[in-house]
């Protein structure tokens, strides 16, 4: 155990700092950040035609510095205050951290919703009695992602950092994402009249811009998170793996599972038993985007159908046989 | 026989006991739909954040974008390939179209969270999402048949102007921009009808395509890359069938006689249309080998076996007999087969076959939806025989009432 915590330890050493600088300033700068960015999106829903539409489609950046999470859930002890932290950073109303301890909410699975970005399941292991296995859930930032491809507008992006973030300014509120999501976690404010949102984990989108951790990463107290660039973050999965066979199924989930994510999981039980999907590894959004070109592919397909229905219709109205009602 | 039909408004009373009943569901309709607006969405729906789409998009959107298909297969058949003698039902089909088609608006206008952001696609483009090309197309599309029906309005107009008191005035110049609307448009309208053929294409597989990136999440008894195929497929045999099924009801509300000639040649040319779509189904269900999923004997696996058997196997069987295409009651059963068995599919493969890893108890549509559902057919069928009473849409003999009037186009 000395040593598994020897390599987390190292794993974040070996980090670049990113953290630190920004944690102490007051929040008043991003409130500030915050509301610019609301009356921004005012000025967009106003003009139609603002620069956040003017990009058409989404940027779909992929970055190779970009950051992950490696999630242990061998080191995960199922507190829940990333739950907690989660929703404070988000400004999700929450009960005090105090009422997190309760562990009846293990009872039932639970998945990530509008109220709350990321929940933590436990789950009792099958053949070893007395050890179960907590598991933190939300959104896997794929490197390709289904929802990004397939938001009607684009509201949905993949950003340089990793993180996959939402657009309040262009959303319709179609719910298409949550259809595609193949990890079943965009969710949506059904209760709400005006301005419902798609509310998802977005990596701390926020937060990192000024160089603080994502606050679930921040708060967890046996680092049973990892935050650092998703290449190292193999890495370390890796060789957590190779060096403790014992502990861990050899399987880095989120490495290749639908073209990659960039969170990462390792577990010491099947990760079916985990309830993970069970996914392929081809990127989610291939199979609809290849037909979807193809269909259009530089409008040769329709184009070429018009004219040759244009054809038709001509023949058959010069054609005698077919003429004579006309 | 072409010379003896000729379109006429219907002159009969609007309100009849069957109307007063539509109207009555169409306001239990809109009473939902108010509450939908005012607390959201999930006040009037059982959707939830593991099924994000349910019976508005399976029936209304879908379906409703399926059923419509009428008016690009007749007006391929009527005027592409001008078989003069189809005339009789282009009309008829281009009014559901029409109707059909701004109905999938509101339907997709109601679904969406922020229905006052539906132009958002229209200015933020997204290439990769099917449902961007679904949106565009069929807000192309509605334009495209409101153009194609505008000689009908022409017709009915033309030298027809009859505003009176402080409108007078209008009459002279409405009257001109009419005509020379008219003129316009019978130089003109084969590129519409050209464009609305494309473009019904184009939509109709995208709508296939929406469900694809589901991946695992979609039943394997449906999930299939060849998806859009057999979308277009479907859609284009359910064209004549939807046909078919108007034309009998509206001789029968209206008091005509069926044009049983044509409805029986549309219904014969059903079925090899529906035969390529049933060949393909098969194949692909041999091919990709989930036949093994029927033997499970779930809720996915009967409504497959219900879509196929009552919904293409029958009707085609059906229409291969004599005896059906003769027919009128049978015939019209065969046609409302098909149809049921393509809005079967659609809400198949949006609302069924959608069966997500994380699930707290299945989805099933809440009295609010149903009620909104409802209340909009019950509106499209009002709107529909109100339209047919104003223009002339449907044929009926000409019994010499008025000779042809010059500006006659046909449309
Ligand atoms: S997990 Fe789902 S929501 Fe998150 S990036 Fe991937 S597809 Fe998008
Ligand atoms: S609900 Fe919003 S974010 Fe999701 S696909 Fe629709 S427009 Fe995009
Ligand atoms: S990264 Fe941020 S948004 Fe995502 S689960 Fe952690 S705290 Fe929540």
């Amino acid at each position: 155990m000395k040593g598994l915590l020897d390599t987390v330890a190292a794993g974040r050493a070996a980090l670049p700092q990113t953290t630190g600088y920004c944690r102490g300033k007051s929040m008043k700068k991003i409130d500030r950040r915050a509301f610019l960015k609301r009356s921004l999106s005012i000025g967009a829903g106003l003009t139609g035609l603002s620069a956040a539409c003017a990009s058409a489609g989404p940027k779909n950046i992929l970055s190779t510095e970009r950051m992950g999470v490696l999630v242990d859930t061998t080191v995960c002890i199922g507190c829940r205050n990333c739950e907690w932290a989660c929703k404070q950073a988000h400004e999700i109303p929450t009960a005090p951290i105090e009422t997190y301890e309760d562990k009846s909410v293990f009872d039932a699975m639970r998945r990530p919703d509008d109220k709350a970005l990321t929940v933590v399941n436990r789950y009792a292991d099958r053949t070893r009695p007395g050890v179960s296995h907590a598991v933190k859930v939300q959104c896997m930032h794929c490197a390709r992602p289904a929802c990004v491809s397939a938001c009607i507008v684009g509201a949905l992006s993949k950003q340089e950092n990793g993180a996959v973030v939402w657009d309040t300014a262009k959303c319709i509120g179609c719910r298409y994402c949550m259809v595609a999501c193949p990890f079943q976690i965009p969710a949506f404010e059904y209760h709400k009249a005006l301005q419902p949102r798609i509310m998802k984990c977005d990596f701390c989108f926020e937060r990192r811009k000024c160089g603080k951790l994502p606050a679930c990463v921040d708060i967890c107290p046996v680092e049973a998170l990892t935050y650092g660039p998703r290449e190292d973050l193999v890495g370390i999965a890796r060789s957590r793996v190779r060096r403790f066979p014992k502990r861990y199924v050899n399987h880095v989930f989120g490495e290749y599972e639908v073209g990659g994510t960039d969170w990462l999981y390792l577990a010491g039980a099947a990760f079916a038993d985990l309830q993970f999907p069970k996914l392929g590894q081809n990127p989610a959004p291939g199979v609809s985007e290849s037909i979807q070109h193809g269909i259009f592919a530089y409008f040769i397909p329709p184009v070429s159908l018009y004219a040759l229905l244009g054809v038709l219709m001509w023949i058959s109205k010069h054609n005698p046989k077919t003429d004579e009602g006309a | 026989m072409q010379a003896l039909m000729r379109p006429t408004p219907m002159r009969v009373k609007f309100v009849t006991p069957g109307v007063v009943v539509l109207i009555l569901l169409a306001l239990n309709g809109l009473v939902f739909l108010a509450g939908r607006f005012l607390f959201g969405i999930g006040a009037v729906t059982n959707l939830d954040n593991q099924y994000p789409w349910g019976l508005w998009i399976g029936l209304d959107v879908a379906a409703g974008v399926a059923l419509a298909a009428g008016g690009f297969t007749t007006a391929a058949l009527a005027h592409i390939l001008r078989r003069e003698e189809y005339n009789v039902v282009v009309r008829p089909a281009l009014l559901t179209a029409m109707l059909g088609y701004t109905f999938v608006a509101f339907g997709v206008m109601i679904d969406i969270g922020r229905s006052y952001y539906i132009w958002h696609p229209i200015v933020m483009w997204n290439g990769n999402s099917a449902l961007f090309e679904v949106g565009i197309c069929v807000v192309i599309y509605v334009t495209v048949l409101y153009i194609e029906f505008l000689p009908v309005v022409t017709e009915r107009f033309i030298g027809q102007m009859r505003l009176w008191g402080a409108l007078a005035w209008l009459n002279q110049p409405v009257d001109r921009l009419l005509r020379s609307l008219d003129r316009g448009l019978s130089k003109t309208l084969f590129v519409f009808v050209i464009a609305g053929v494309v473009l019904s294409t184009l939509h109709q597989s995208s709508l296939g395509t929406l469900m694809i990136i589901a991946g695992p999440k979609m039943h394997p008894l449906w999930q299939t890359p060849i998806l859009p195929l057999l979308f277009l497929l479907s859609a284009i045999s359910v064209g004549f069938p939807m046909v078919i099924v108007e034309s009998l009801l509206a001789a029968r509300s209206f008091g005509l006689k069926p044009e049983m000639a044509v409805l029986s040649r549309l219904g014969w040319m059903t079925t090899p249309l529906l035969g390529v779509y049933l060949a393909f189904k098969i194949g692909d269900m041999f091919v990709r080998k989930t036949f093994v999923h029927l033997a499970e004997l779930d809720l996915q696996s009967v409504m497959f076996v219900v879509e196929v058997l009552a919904g293409v196997v029958l009707p085609l069987r059906m229409l291969l007999m004599r005896r059906v295409l003769k027919s009128p009651a049978l015939l019209f059963t065969a046609a409302m087969l098909v149809v049921a068995g393509v809005a079967l599919n659609r809400f198949n493969n949006f609302v069924v076959a959608y069966t997500p890893p994380y699930s707290f108890g299945r989805y099933v549509p809440s009295f609010g939806e149903i009620s909104v559902t409802v209340g909009f057919i019950c509106m499209l069928a009002l709107l529909y025989r109100a339209a047919v009473m104003i223009f002339p849409v449907i044929s009926r003999p000409d019994r010499s009432l008025a000779p042809k009037d010059k500006f006659t186009v046909r449309g």
